[in-house]
């Protein structure tokens, strides 16, 4: 009886009105709260592409990370989260301006960014070589073994290849623009087709 | 992988609990004052995180939070309206669908009512609802049941 009178109460507390999920707009004004205390150290927001859905990663130097639906989000936030700061905030609003340009880009309406770039996840020679990556024009290639030239170590060409496979800003800074000598596609931390698809967008590639 | 000092990205947290937090803090706060609590919860832990000592307690450190949150925004709304009311007693608020019950869990006396929410809005087990006031599992459970006779009795009372 009494246990009965318990249940039925114990019912009525847990059968509370309220949201499974989230309100959207509680989250943006959690990340706006965050950004004006300074407490925003990496926001992230996803963007879809006619490539798929783009993770976007930023830091108050600038955008720090892009990663393709092939990785999975989890890990790339733990990553973020052990590598750049634990303070690591769903926060769309703060990436609208890359979204944008990403956006330009897919409809051939942009060949350079103009963003801020924090390349502080790419170390020494691989950051180096990204450096002469980044300065590839749109709709032109180069090779591996330029990419090692123009880092300072012509015969670093195996280095050149890791740096762009572990290229933490793809597209933005296009380690899609190296190809090997001879026009082979080489790899592409996006998958292959994902490369062709980018250099077919740029008319690099008929 | 884990972060290099097992600390997930805050994100996580956010998705992981924070629809467990705004519901206790519904429950203590009421719907009015609930949405600013959370983002002052969250926001505190987010200041705090990056030297937060136990990282596989982040749910009760998280209630904790809620719980202060809560407390201060009932003597800021006790400040604020200088009316012959009791002080902890909070200020009339549109109810939701149980909103009834859960005005009644606002008038028991503070642990009873903290740890009512733990237990049924937060959904929290006995053991997490000790670990986040600070007592043994024991004390929790004795609360929660005290809540709940009092709920009961008061129950009683109104519809008789």
């Amino acid at each position: 009886m009494i246990s009965q009178m318990n249940m039925d109460l114990e019912a009525g507390l847990r059968g509370q009105d309220g949201p499974g999920e989230l309100d959207e707009r509680l989250l943006q004004r959690l990340a706006d709260g965050a950004g004006r205390r300074g407490l925003l150290d990496v926001a992230v927001a996803s963007t879809d592409t006619p490539i798929g859905s783009l993770l976007l990663a930023a830091t108050g130097e600038g955008l720090v990370r892009v990663a393709f639906d092939i990785e999975d989000s989890d890990q790339v936030m733990e990553q973020l989260a052990a590598r750049v700061s634990p303070r690591v905030l769903e926060a769309p609003r703060r990436l609208d301006p890359v979204r944008r340009q990403i956006e330009e880009y897919f409809d051939g309406r942009r060949t350079t960014f103009e963003l801020p770039v924090d390349m502080q996840l790419a170390h020494g020679f691989r950051r180096k070589a990204l450096g002469f990556v980044a300065a590839i024009p749109y709709g032109r290639t180069a090779s591996y073994k330029e990419v090692a030239t123009g880092a300072g170590s012509p015969a670093a060409v195996r280095a050149a290849g890791s740096a762009c496979a572990t290229n933490p800003v793809p597209i933005v800074v296009p380690c899609h623009r190296v190809l090997r000598t001879g026009g082979g596609l080489g790899g592409y931390g996006g998958g292959i087709d994902r490369k062709e698809q980018l250099l077919r967008l740029e008319g690099a590639l008929l | 992988m884990r972060g290099a000092a097992g600390r997930e990205p805050f994100a996580r947290l956010v998705r992981e609990h924070g629809p467990g937090v705004h519901r206790f803090l519904v429950s203590l706060a009421g719907p009015d004052r609930a949405d600013d609590c959370w983002q002052e919860t969250f926001l505190s832990a987010l200041e705090a995180y990056p030297t937060l000592r136990n990282p596989e307690r982040v749910h009760a450190w998280l209630f904790s939070i809620a719980h202060r949150k809560a407390i201060d925004s009932h003597r800021k709304a006790a400040r604020d309206v200088p009316v012959a009311e009791p002080p902890e007693r909070p200020a009339p608020e549109p109810p939701p669908r149980n909103g009834e019950l859960w005005s009644l869990v606002r008038e028991l006396p503070p642990k009873q009512r903290e740890a009512v929410a733990h237990r049924f809005a937060a959904d929290l087990s006995y053991r997490d609802v000790g670990d986040a006031m600070g007592t043994s599992e024991e004390a929790a459970r004795r609360n929660v049941h005290e809540g709940l006779r009092a709920l009961r009795q008061r129950g009683e009372v109104l519809r008789a």
